[in-house]
């Protein structure tokens, strides 16, 4: 079993990427660790993401688990005190997967612009309650304490920094061995031809909800790891629709071409962000804007199609060279 | 073989909004048997296809599938039990290749549904599929995505699918329609011969009459959603109101046309 | 009796401005396919442009009254740069592209205009009162209202009648009417219909440029304007019906009054009450309640 999870090459590449990041990490300042993290987290989410993509599917309404996620956390500390990860972890799962299985027994129906603008509806709908109720935070928020690891607290982030790239870890390789599944093909089949899948016995309705379910999950605990790497949550930037919108962008500039693209677009993205404020505070959503027009004319496929280009150039050159060297010993 | 028919319809009736698609249809097909449904556009074939496989509901009457009554099923369950179809238009994943599609096919095909978490290219599975594509000539396709197949290996594609799970009944919807005349008939050699094999009825609609008459047993003739004679193919391709109503002025008789004009006069 | 006043009242005021910005919204998606989340940056830049030059126009002494004017100039303007700009330079390439694709694109557009509003406009807010002060208010059962924002109950009810009669009795409207009822068709009998495109987007651009120059005297107009508009104006087009002038009525009003009734009522659900309309009008008719186009429902 291990050795057949490890045989495929994007798990074997992830588990290297993630192992040497880990390391990194030790040596990194402060700001690029928090960076790193809230890219891994947005990451996550964004893995849902490219789900519901490859299934041909785009919801504006993803902060909707996003936000659920981060406020779990918060209310869980305001309720109950508790700060340990896991169960900051499980509440985020829990509240974000069972919101998702309720509304994607609606949703489950809904294609294209319809299925778009009823997320985004569910997604708004929390944003409205959240923004003016005072018992919820209203603008504000809450502040998020610590993360704690049953009963320690660590003295710097490297902790959290590692917990979040064993989820990120754990959750790409799930969500690769799913892909490579039967159930996990249905995505493109979906997105084919419905009619098909349904005159193969298969309920089209079940596997959209499926990969709905398993999306939310993942924005949910993207958002429960944002809110303890940022120590805050509030409603304008996790559950307004600018939220999902970054989302989609960062999707689309990743490219839904592989399960790590995520990781890579969002922790680009991340830093990207960083260097504009710095730089030109005032063109950030110009960079994103331009960007995703710049995409979405001259690179379909996103940042992805980009690496494997450059990686078969080499493996090609590599070739090359390696037959033109067979021609002169023969 | 048993008496019980694998396909029972009777009385069967649809109405769309007062106009009558289908009416007082009543057909039974055994076990093994190949039926041919023609008929002029609009005479109610593709209606009863859509109603038997549940793509529509029935107005009224009974469609019984070996003894048991499947009047109104969902088209997913209609494949579970063994009633499976192919479409007019080839209906396969246009971004797949070949052995992807097919092995979606197959997987879904199983019963059991805990192997839908195993990887998509099982040993197992590919050891099927490649079965399969001997079997429907598909095996020079295989890693083509089926977006460039021409018309004729897609409707291939398109039937091998519906049979993975081999069904007892498959319903044909104009095979042969869009494909090229010198790809059909061996096309329908290919698919008539790997069906009687695995013993599947077929019923097929069908507008190409050479293809009607050298390969079904037996010929359901539609007119204004009615079944107006259903009969051995040489028999129905005489029928004088199958003449009239189906098959137009080029298939009657020299003799017929001829009675014809002089009544006229 | 006094609130239920203030209630119908507010609601109709907030119901014109809403159908204002959304009525170009909706013609957009009707003739086009194409749910422009860019039309938020046109308000915005309509409210900018607009608020920018009435303050102009106050120091260099001109009458008040001239604001009005100034107002519609700058929506004129707006409407046709911009929206032949981005009509000609961006959305032409990529209507061979799906649906979601185009919003993503209108979206990247969306944050652009924005970003340039901050560039050119800066990061001050600003007040362009004088149109306001030059209405005075005036008493109506005993509640004192600004003239200016009665007024907009006027030009909402101006743009509908002014998009009834070029429907209806132009022959631009049958053009119109016959892209929107079949693209294809219309191409084959003669329609050139990438210039329909190009005055219809220009028309809906000048709308919702309309919307925020309108607006922008009665409010501080700061940046991030455009983002709560945008996704109002989609539930507003998403309950009457996307691509329906009517059904953008009757969603403009219904969200108006609901709006009104929450904000005196209950105050905590002024967001949530408009978008669970929205979500519910989606779940039972996701059409809309006014709608010819078809939702995607197996």
């Amino acid at each position: 079993m291990i050795r057949s999870v490890f045989s495929d090459k994007t798990i074997l590449w992830a588990f290297v990427g993630f192992a040497i990041l880990s390391l990194i990490g030790t040596l990194l300042p402060n700001w690029v660790l928090n960076n790193a993290m809230f890219g891994l987290a947005r990451g996550l989410a964004v893995l849902g993401l490219l789900l519901m993509w490859r299934t041909g599917l785009i919801s504006f309404g993803h902060a909707l688990y996003f936000g659920l996620g981060a406020y779990a956390v918060a209310m869980l500390e305001k309720f109950t005190g508790t700060t340990d990860i896991f169960l900051r972890l499980l509440a985020a799962l829990i509240v974000a997967g069972g919101v998702g299985f309720v509304i994607g027994l609606v949703l489950r129906h809904y294609r294209g612009i319809f299925f778009a603008m009823l997320s985004l509806a569910f997604s708004m709908v929390l944003y409205g309650v959240l923004v003016k109720t005072e018992a919820l935070g209203s603008t504000d928020g809450f502040s998020v304490s610590q993360t704690t690891f049953l009963g320690w607290r660590p003295s710097s982030k490297y902790p959290l920094f590692l917990s979040i790239i064993a989820i990120c870890l754990l959750a790409t390789i799930g969500v690769q061995l799913y892909l490579r599944s039967a159930l996990g093909h249905l995505t493109t089949s979906v997105r084919d031809n419905e009619i098909r899948v349904e005159y193969l016995g298969y309920s089209v309705a079940r596997a959209v909800h499926v990969k709905y379910v398993i999306s939310c999950a993942l924005a949910g605990v993207a958002g429960a790891l944002i809110a303890m790497a940022l120590g805050q949550v509030d409603p304008d930037s996790m559950v307004n629709w600018t939220v999902s919108g970054e989302l989609v962008f960062i999707t689309i500039m990743s490219g839904p071409g592989s399960v790590v693209a995520p990781f890579i677009g969002a922790i680009t993205f991340e830093f990207l962000r960083t260097f504009a404020f710095e730089w030109a505070p005032h063109a950030w959503q110009l960079i994103v804007g331009g960007t995703l027009l710049g995409i979405i004319f001259f690179l379909p496929e996103g940042l992805w199609s980009l690496i494997r280009r450059l990686w078969t150039k080499k493996e090609r050159r590599r070739d090359r060279y390696t037959s033109s060297a067979g021609a002169r010993s023969a | 073989m048993t008496d019980t028919p694998v396909l029972r319809v009777r009385d069967l009736h649809k109405s769309f909004a007062g106009i009558v698609a289908a009416n007082n249809i009543n057909v039974d097909v055994a076990d093994g048997e190949v039926v041919g449904i023609i008929g002029a556009n609009g005479a109610g074939k593709t209606v009863f296809v859509n109603m038997v496989t549940g793509y529509l509901k029935p107005t009224s009457g009974l469609i019984e599938f070996a003894g048991r009554e499947i009047t109104g099923i969902k088209p997913r369950n209609a494949t579970g039990i063994g009633v499976c179809r192919s479409f007019q238009i080839s209906q396969v994943f246009m971004t797949m290749t070949v052995l992807e599609n097919l092995l979606v096919a197959v997987s879904l095909a199983g019963q059991d549904r805990r192997s839908l978490l195993l990887p998509l290219h099982s040993d197992e599975r590919v050891k099927e599929c490649e079965r399969i594509m001997a079997r429907y000539n598909l095996t020079e396709h295989r890693e083509k995505a089926a977006s460039t197949l021409s018309q004729g290996v897609r409707k291939l594609l398109d039937i091998a699918m519906a049979v993975v799970s081999k069904p007892k009944l498959l319903l044909l919807d104009e095979p042969t329609s869009g494909v090229s005349s010198d790809e059909k008939f061996g096309l329908m050699d290919l698919v008539v011969d790997a069906l009687k094999e695995q013993g599947t009825a077929v019923l097929f609609v069908e507008h190409d009459m050479e293809i009607v008459r050298r390969y079904v047993d037996r010929v359901l003739a539609f007119y204004q959603g009615e079944i107006i004679c259903d009969a051995p193919p040489d028999v129905t391709l005489r029928d004088p109101k199958v003449i009239e109503y189906v098959l137009g002025e080029s298939h009657r008789p020299g003799v017929d046309r001829q009675a014809m004009e002089v009544g006229h006069a | 009796m006094q609130t239920a006043l203030t209630i119908l009242l507010d609601g109709l005021v907030y119901a014109s401005y809403l159908f204002i910005v959304s009525v170009g919204l909706t013609i957009v998606f009707g003739v086009m396919k194409i749910l422009n989340v860019a039309h938020g940056g046109f308000y915005a830049w309509g409210a900018y442009s607009a608020a920018y030059a009435i303050g102009l126009a106050s120091e260099l002494g001109f009458p008040d009254w001239f604001g009005f004017i100034l107002i519609g100039l700058s929506s004129a303007l707006v409407g046709v740069v911009l929206g032949l700009l981005i009509e000609r330079a961006i959305l032409r390439k990529l209507y061979e592209h799906e649906e979601v694709i185009i919003i993503l694109a209108t979206f990247g557009l969306f944050l652009i205009l924005e970003d340039l509003i901050l560039i050119v406009f800066g990061v001050n807010p600003y007040f362009a009162y004088q149109p306001m002060v030059f209405l005075g208010s005036v008493e109506l059962g005993g509640i004192f209202r600004d003239v200016y924002s009665l007024t907009l109950v006027g030009l909402a009810a101006l743009v509908a009648l002014a998009c009834w009669y070029a429907l209806n009795r132009t022959k631009w409207g049958k053009i119109l009417t016959t892209v929107i009822h079949d693209r294809e068709i219309s191409l084959a009998i003669g329609i050139n219909v990438n210039a329909v495109f190009v005055w219809t987007f220009v028309a809906s651009a000048t709308l919702g440029a309309l919307g925020g120059a309108y607006i922008s005297p009665t409010v501080s107009v700061a940046p991030g304007i455009g983002i709560d508009v945008i996704v109002l104006s989609f539930a507003v087009v998403v309950i009457g019906g996307m691509g329906s002038i009517p059904g953008a009525l009757i969603g403009a009003l219904m969200v108006g009054v609901l709006r009104a009734v929450a904000v005196h009522k209950f105050p905590e659900f002024e967001l949530f009450v408009i978008f669970a309309v929205m979500a519910a009008v989606l779940m039972v008719r996701p059409e809309g309640l006014f709608a010819p186009a078809k939702a995607r429902r197996i």
